[in-house]
């Protein structure tokens, strides 16, 4: 488990690069939450194009976050995501409140 | 209904081994050639329900989980048993975004997948005792009844 970060402006990317569950949620809530302190982060964009696995443990990773960010009148959005993801996001009803998009660049462009 | 083959594992409740429980049970179910999909599904619903003994059921304490899986020539029914706590009010913890562990970020998602990914569930628990969680799926992919 890995998570890689980019920045454009004030979007802050954070791809993760593994299988997000219970095991890796507080190590992944950690280093997101050291990046998204700092006070040039406004947006955040989480890269799943790596993402291998996901559960109900790292749905309550995204919530959190998106919590935190939307708080701040920021805005959170989700790229590159498989068939397994997509169910996830489905059933837990995260497509009804964060919007999904191909690539970062065209999630960039609507920002 | 007979099935083509069983398996049992047991392991500590630490959370490296809900990657391997759910490793374990998609390679089990993978003899009978079901869909990349399908396997999904099983390894989200055994990652559900590991996740819950080992932090409900256990509360993080150690403790020893139980998998059992029985492979039918069309599906799988797999069973989690965990020694711990036991579930309160199963109707309850069955309601989509019940959680009773809010301050860690839990979705309270868990039952909800394990029922939208699985044909079945049934939970059984007892305070003290433990919980027992029974799921079965058929693999709608798997048409022809035997191959050789």
């Amino acid at each position: 488990m890995k998570v890689k970060f980019s920045n454009k402006g004030t979007t802050l990317i954070a791809s993760i690069i593994g299988e997000l569950d219970h095991h890796s949620a507080d190590y992944v809530k950690q280093k997101i939450d050291n990046e998204l302190i700092k006070s040039s982060t406004k947006n955040l964009i989480f890269d799943f194009s790596n993402l291998t696995f996901i559960d109900s443990s790292g749905i309550g990773v995204i919530m959190g976050r998106y919590k935190y960010i939307t708080k701040l009148n920021g805005k959170a959005l989700i790229v590159n995501i498989c068939n397994q993801t997509s169910r996830m996001l489905e059933i837990s009803g995260i497509f009804n409140i964060i919007p999904v998009y191909d690539n970062i660049e065209t999630a960039i462009n609507i920002m | 209904m007979e099935p083509i083959n069983e398996m049992k594992i047991e392991f500590l409740s630490k959370s490296n081994n809900e990657a391997f429980a759910r490793v374990v049970a998609a390679a089990f179910v993978s003899q009978i050639d079901p869909t990349l999909d399908e396997i999904a599904d099983v390894k989200t619903s055994v990652s559900e329900a590991v996740t819950n003994a080992i932090i409900h059921g256990y509360e993080n304490k150690n403790g020893s989980v139980k998998m059992y899986c029985k492979l039918f020539e069309r599906g799988v029914e797999i069973k989690i048993i965990d020694e711990g706590k036991g579930i309160e009010n199963i109707e309850e913890a069955r309601q989509p975004l019940f959680t009773s562990k809010p301050e860690m970020e839990r979705s309270g998602m868990g039952f909800t997948v394990m029922e939208n990914f699985m044909d079945y569930i049934e939970i059984e628990s007892k305070i003290g005792s433990g919980t027992l969680i029974t799921m079965f799926k058929t693999f709608k992919s798997i048409t022809n009844s035997k191959c050789y």
